[in-house]
């Protein structure tokens, strides 16, 4: 905590403003951190990645909810994340990809939420969860969209694909916060990593 | 870096995989059957998987492929295009979705029609 103490007590010198004032300076963080996840959803509709199991994809954008959830607090998260979705599913998608993005994306942020409130998991922990969870709140969307409960058949793939997908996020966002320990992000439930 | 839990949770999600896996293997025939083609959750179409010919569904919306003894998807007008990439299917309960058009395509084998009937 000492970063975010020193860090506010230069702002508080120059600025003459007390912690509880500097909402602006979250506000830009948050503008900073919804672009670089609307990049990493363009990045990702870039490359092609066709394995013939229809809808596996990395989820790159996930790697800067994980962060956010992190170094900002839960509410955050999920305002970035529905954020997101809705921006990148005008851009990138359509009206049926933003109800699945936000099926997964929610589910995966609730379950993601709800695990790092437990001590026992490490950040690589909380991502494999939020991949596997991200495809199964899309699996159970298509079952009620297709009204056929019989394509759980995809399961097992999806879980396998979650797992890793979840995985490489979870490795990547461990390096990150390592090295994003000085990044004084302001506000008052701040985790650490 | 990595805790005892999170390899908790790696295992469970891996047994939970194969446990869905092998029981699906289970239930799986390979003999050829049929394909049953839905829109919107309502059965337009069923076909035989040994007569090769190709189905217009849904007024043309997509284009399905039997040959061979097995089904695929050579034509759709969605944007995402899944469905078409995906590899063709034949043996029973695999199946193919276009979730923007509401399309199941569906392989089933006459001699679990019944059970299916049930689960529907």
């Amino acid at each position: 905590m000492r970063h975010f103490d020193i860090f506010y007590s230069i702002l508080q010198h120059f600025t003459g403003k007390k912690r509880e004032e500097l909402l602006e300076v979250r506000a830009a963080y948050f503008g900073v951190f919804t672009a670089l996840a609307l990049i990493f959803s363009y990045v990702e509709s870039l490359i092609p990645f066709h394995i013939g199991i229809a809808g596996v994809k990395l989820g790159l954008a996930n790697l800067i909810i994980v962060i956010a959830l992190y170094k900002m607090n839960v509410k955050s998260a999920y305002l970035l994340s529905v954020t997101r979705v809705v921006l990148s599913g005008f851009i990138f998608g359509n009206l049926f990809g933003i109800l699945y993005s936000l099926a997964g994306a929610l589910t995966s942020l609730t379950v993601m939420a709800l695990m790092k409130k437990n001590q026992g998991f490490s950040v690589i922990g909380v991502s494999v969860a939020g991949g596997v969870f991200h495809n199964i709140g899309q699996l159970i969307i298509a079952m009620l969209v297709v009204e056929n409960v019989r394509i759980a058949y995809y399961l097992p793939v999806l879980l396998i694909a979650g797992l890793v997908t979840g995985l490489i996020i979870g490795i990547t966002a461990n390096e990150m916060l390592k090295r994003l320990v000085n990044l004084p992000v302001p506000c008052e439930t701040a985790g650490r990593p | 870096m990595m805790k005892k839990k999170d390899w908790i949770l790696i295992i469970v999600v891996l047994c939970v995989a194969a446990c869905a896996y092998l029981f699906h293997y289970l239930l799986r025939d390979t003999g050829k059957g049929e394909v049953i083609v839905e829109v919107n959750g309502k059965l337009t179409g069923t076909y035989s998987l040994n007569e090769d010919q190709e189905i217009t569904i849904n007024q043309g919306s997509n284009i399905l492929e039997i040959k061979n003894g097995k089904a695929n998807m050579i034509e759709a007008d969605c944007p995402d295009q899944l469905c078409v990439h995906q590899r063709a299917v034949s043996a029973n309960h695999e199946n193919i979705i276009c979730l923007p058009n509401r399309v199941v395509v569906e392989i089933r084998s006459k001699a679990e029609s019944q059970i299916d009937a049930v689960t529907n």
